[in-house]
């Protein structure tokens, strides 16, 4: 390899070639603020616009200062981060943002979170030197996933490289020029008028208020002190391994029993957990593979838990509708277990029952609200809470979650297996499937359940499995890009899957919208997914179809898989939408 | 050429040699002036390296303000990995006030073209795009019959005069934003997206147009090439300065008397191109200084006016070269209140991509409104200061980085002026409106109540024979009363 050397502040050091000034600091221990700047690594996410100028330094022979994130290291370039001239030039970039920032931290919702604020916080801005004009547009509050306050944007263009490059909507971009520029859809439409998919992974990534969720702690509040209601919560099972850090916990401690005993303390009225209902999907999905491969159906057959996904779905390929499984995605199944089973069990009536989730993700919100998602004229699931919004309401409840005792899940809707808690990882909804569809098929049980080769962070994985004389090619997509691809060759009749599994988000629902913010360190990423595995390791359980009480809910009230009640109940269908 | 009423004496027109004694609408002109002889020459004659060797020691530089040597940005691309090459030339003048494209396009279409079809041989591009805004429609119609004309005499498209090289090129509207000029914005527009800068390294002779090795040159700097291919470079050599070399072409403007382009060789004085061929300042004013370089350049004043200008020297004055706008300015014109006309326009035509730029011109813009507006203190000089060196040194594009050039060196040279804006709240070129306030001297008003008649908003009391005494809360500082009165009785600041 080509190496360069450099001087930094005084010392010298050989890097690589094509290494980048800010990454050769760091290997001497030279921070250098960035605001602007983001890269997730081997997710080959990169935002490297270079428009913050705040990481600038000084470089000898160069007329002026230059962003270090962005410029690359020359043999002999002898560099200062810390000259006065330099410094003077951050802070001014540091300044000239305040200057045209509201400076409503207090109440901002990304109060001590935001990139911004422990930017101002590093450099020790203590006033607002420059006042002035500042930038006055109106909140799009159009959706239920998002908010969007053009008043922060900084025009990093973290959202724009997510939404073009990674996740290819291209709903925002910057309009308008000069002091008034901001990022938005084409001519500032709603969000709600446009193809967002409402993914949310521009609000993973925004460094400000510019981009947050639609918050719902306060409604969450108001049907638990409403005692007409029988409030019931589902938590998904990418949470258990994230909410710790809301917390102080190390990234990847899971979580499970203290998120049970949390929801107690909290006073809902039924405890559960998301898992069991992927196990259900399982059941459904499974079947509906097996029966596409038995008679000839549409192959490949797409996941379609991932309901970000599945509006890109809409809006990008209307024309291959009939590609992704009709199976509803986990969280509404819940809701219309709840509200039908459950409802029967514990005789409630189905309009007492408030449905409550814990998602990871911000498109879970919108997709409570489909219509054709609920039973009669009540939602299935009527408020959903981000993984960050949880945490909230267990602050404002006074609760210490660090110390909380473990607790189980209630049953009915409580038990889960192995097979389910890994659908908060790319790959895992697949392998879970696989662990199923195995056994069904062949009728053999499967000692190894394991699939190692479907997991990974690679953005498009394939494998085959041998399932019985089957060799069952399998498609592995995360981040919607890379759907595209898989999507293109399907269409194009390149693709020769059996199954795809797509999820929107980097790394899977562990990456969501609505997760803590993961700040740019992909290292958070992957230890979340390895918690997922290791609580699926310690299950008793592994696969979907040996949950108990799943099996006893199909005795009960569904009768088969894929059979009639479950087509009313637990499958949908998808609508052509437009692209804007 | 009839926007030109100079002395032809001290002209010396290699850009615009053509505009104004050809037919622009018909090639044949353009060919019995020695034109596409050039193309003949290097198509049938001359290897692309020798070509671009040869721009190189002719020491031609970019004219569209960054003065590369255009040889060597040639041999770049020429060396540049890769098949697919582009050539773009931009034609995205926008200087306020600047029309040397305008005019070569207009009048002399054709030298562009073949300039392209020798630049895109020297550089490996068979594909061409000239860049052109739409504000230029004449232009537009004029390069669009060239181009027809050219491609049915083969001047375009394949196998050119039989030597086997192609070349087409075709003409991409730009929507009128002033940093589409900057070569890496221009490039981005050209693809389709939104007009803004992005960082350099990579060069766009290395990564440009679609990510392929791109030249970008501008029109004045192509219009030299025929005649540099035609004479051979010891001849342009022979012309200008030291370090610059050939001819260049200045649009005067402003407080003078011949408003128009010229054409002088490169080390002619600033007082030569205003006093002899501009024909000095109207109405027997005083000269104050010369804008040059555009918004982005810097004031010139008395003291520099025999420097003989080439890229370094002007440079070395606190101004620069730029495309060719020279903007005159007489006594009578405020230097804060020209820093502020240049800074409005700045932040009006920033991007918005870079804080640097978004931001930073809309505070220094304030501030300067401030201090016109006799609200600034001392404070606000200071900050301003500051704040132009610091955008100056941290905006990621030359629309950025020179925006504070008008005010940085406003205050080096009017320092006083700008003091008087804040300690004294006087403007002494009269220009900046708040600080005007107008009153009438009780000695030498007769009371003949012309002013009281002309003022528009009544503001100035008074009787026949009288005194008449201006309300100065309601003076709009319109001059109309000093103007009405025949016995110099109004006082104005």
């Amino acid at each position: 390899m080509d190496m360069l050397n450099v001087n930094i502040n005084g010392m010298d050091l050989q890097v690589p070639k094509g290494t980048t000034i800010l990454e050769a600091a760091k290997k001497c221990n030279v921070h250098i603020p960035t605001l602007c700047h983001l890269n997730l690594g081997e997710l080959g996410v990169v935002n490297q616009t270079a428009s913050c100028r705040v990481c600038m330094v000084e470089v000898d022979k160069r007329p002026a200062l230059v962003p270090s994130c962005s410029d690359k290291v020359t043999e002999g370039m002898v560099v200062k981060t810390d000259s006065m001239r330099a410094i003077a030039g951050r802070r001014t970039s540091v300044e000239l943002l305040l200057s045209n920032h509201p400076t409503d931290c207090l109440v901002c919702p990304k109060n001590l979170s935001c990139d911004l604020q422990s930017l101002a916080q590093e450099l020790g801005i203590r006033e607002i030197k420059w006042e002035g004009k500042r930038m006055d547009y109106e909140k799009d509050l159009s959706s239920y996933s998002l908010i969007k306050d053009p008043n922060k944007c900084i025009m990093c263009r973290r959202c724009e490289t997510m939404c073009n490059d990674v996740q290819t909507c291209g709903i925002l971009s910057a309009i308008d020029r000069g002091f008034d520029a901001f990022v938005g859809p084409a001519f500032n439409l709603d969000m709600v008028d446009t193809s967002c998919t409402f993914c949310g992974q521009c609000v993973a990534v925004c460094p400000t208020a510019a981009l947050t969720e639609v918050n719902e702690v306060g409604d969450v509040l108001r049907e638990l002190n409403d005692e007409s209601k029988h409030v019931v919560v589902q938590v998904a099972p990418a949470i258990r391994a994230a909410i710790g850090e809301m917390f102080g916990m190390e990234p990847g401690t899971l979580s499970t029993g203290k998120i049970a005993a949390s929801f107690r303390r909290l006073g809902f009225d039924g405890v559960f957990d998301t898992d069991f209902a992927a196990d259900l999907t399982i059941m459904e999905e499974a079947s509906e593979l097996v029966h596409r491969i038995q008679n000839n159906g549409r192959l490949p057959m797409l996941t379609s838990c991932c309901p970000a996904w599945v509006k890109f779905m809409e809006h990008q390929f209307p024309d291959m509708l009939d590609v992704p499984s009709s199976c509803q995605s986990p969280q509404i199944m819940f809701g219309a277990i709840a509200k039908t089973y459950y409802a029967e069990k514990m005789n409630l009536n189905p309009e007492d029952i408030t449905v409550v989730s814990v998602m990871p993700c911000l498109a879970k919100k919108a997709e409570a609200h489909r219509p054709e998602l609920s039973c009669g004229s009540d939602s299935n699931v009527d408020i959903v809470l981000s993984t960050r919004e949880y945490a909230q309401l267990l602050k404002e409840a006074g609760i210490d979650f660090a110390t909380l005792a473990d607790d189980e899940f209630d049953s009915l809707m409580g038990e889960s297996t192995g097979a389910s808690v890994i659908f908060g990882a790319t790959g895992g909804v697949i392998e879970a499937a696989v662990r199923t569809a195995y056994e069904w098929i062949t009728g053999e049980t499967l000692e190894n359940v394991e699939f190692k080769q479907l997991r990974g962070m690679e953005g498009i994985r394939e494998a085959t499995v041998t399932i019985g004389d089957m060799d069952v090619k399998i498609g592995i997509a995360h981040e919607l890009g890379n759907a595209r691809k898989l999507l293109e060759d399907i269409r194009d009749g390149k693709s020769d899957y059996h199954v795809i599994e797509i999820m929107a988000c980097p790394g899977g629902c562990v990456g969501g919208g609505g997760q803590p913010y993961h700040h740019g360190d992909i290292e958070i990423l992957k230890k979340r997914t390895a918690a997922l595995y290791r609580e699926d390791e310690g299950k008793a359980k592994r696969k979907s179809h040996e949950n108990e009480q799943i099996i006893k809910l199909y005795e009960e009230f569904l009768g088969k898989p894929f059979g009639e009640k479950s087509h009313k109940l637990l499958h949908t269908c998808y609508q052509p939408r437009e692209r804007i | 050429m009839e926007n030109v009423k100079s002395q032809e004496n001290k002209q010396y027109r290699i850009a615009l040699r053509n505009s104004g004694l050809i037919d622009p609408g018909d090639i044949s002109d353009y060919i019995a002036f020695r034109g596409y002889e050039a193309l003949g020459k290097v198509l049938t004659e001359m290897e692309p390296a020798e070509v671009a060797k040869m721009v190189k020691e002719s020491g031609l530089r970019g004219r569209g303000g960054g003065g590369f040597p255009t040889g060597l940005k040639w041999e770049f691309t020429l060396k540049a990995p890769g098949d697919e090459k582009y050539l773009i030339c931009n034609a995205d003048e926008g200087d306020p006030g600047a029309f040397m494209d305008r005019s070569i396009l207009e009048g002399d279409p054709h030298s562009l073209l073949e300039a392209m079809v020798i630049g895109g041989y020297a550089t490996g591009a068979n594909n061409g795009v000239i860049y052109i805004r739409a504000e230029y429609p004449l232009a537009i119609k004029r390069l669009q019959v060239a181009i027809d004309q050219a491609r049915e005499m083969g001047f375009l498209g394949k196998d050119i005069f039989g030597s086997g090289f192609d070349f087409d090129l075709y003409l991409k509207l730009g929507a009128g934003a002033f940093v589409c000029g900057e070569e890496t914005s221009l490039i981005q527009s050209v693809e389709g997206k939104r007009g803004e800068p992005t960082k350099k390294p990579p060069f766009p002779s290395e990564s440009g147009y679609m990510g392929k090795p791109t030249t970008v040159n501008n029109v004045e700097t192509f219009a030299a090439v025929p005649p540099i291919i035609l004479n051979g470079p010891e001849w342009f050599q022979g012309i200008g300065t030291e370090t610059s070399k050939g001819t260049k072409v200045f649009a005067l403007a402003g407080d003078i008397n011949n408003v128009g382009l010229v054409e002088v060789t490169m080390g002619t004085t600033l007082r030569e191109i205003i006093f002899d061929i501009g024909g000095g300042i109207p109405g027997g004013a005083k000269f104050k200084a010369v804008q040059t370089g555009g918004p982005s350049g810097g004031v010139i004043t008395e003291l520099d006016l025999d420097t003989p200008i080439d890229y370094e020297s002007l440079k070395n004055i606190g101004s620069m070269m730029g495309s060719g706008g020279m903007i005159v300015m007489d006594d009578s014109t405020c230097m804060v209140n020209i820093a502020k006309f240049f800074l409005e326009f700045t932040q009006d035509e920033s991007c918005g991509k870079c804080t640097s730029c978004r931001v930073g011109t809309m505070r220094m813009y304030e501030i300067l409104e401030k201090i016109t507006n006799g609200e600034g203190t001392e404070q606000d000089l200071i900050n301003l200061n500051d704040l132009a060196r610091s955008v100056k040194d941290t905006a990621l594009c030359g629309l950025g980085q020179t925006a504070p050039n008008p005010v940085l060196s406003t205050m080096n040279y009017y320092k006083h002026e700008y003091e008087d804006h804040v300690y004294n709240k006087k403007c002494t070129a009269g220009s900046c409106k708040a600080l005007l306030s107008y009153s009438i001297d009780p000695e030498k008003c007769i009371g003949c109540t012309a002013c009281l008649k002309v003022c528009p908003t009544n503001c100035i009391d008074g009787k026949a024979k009288e005194v008449h005494v201006i309300r100065e809360d309601e003076c709009i500082a319109c001059n109309a009363c000093f103007e009405a009165c025949k016995f110099d009785a109004v006082i104005k600041p």
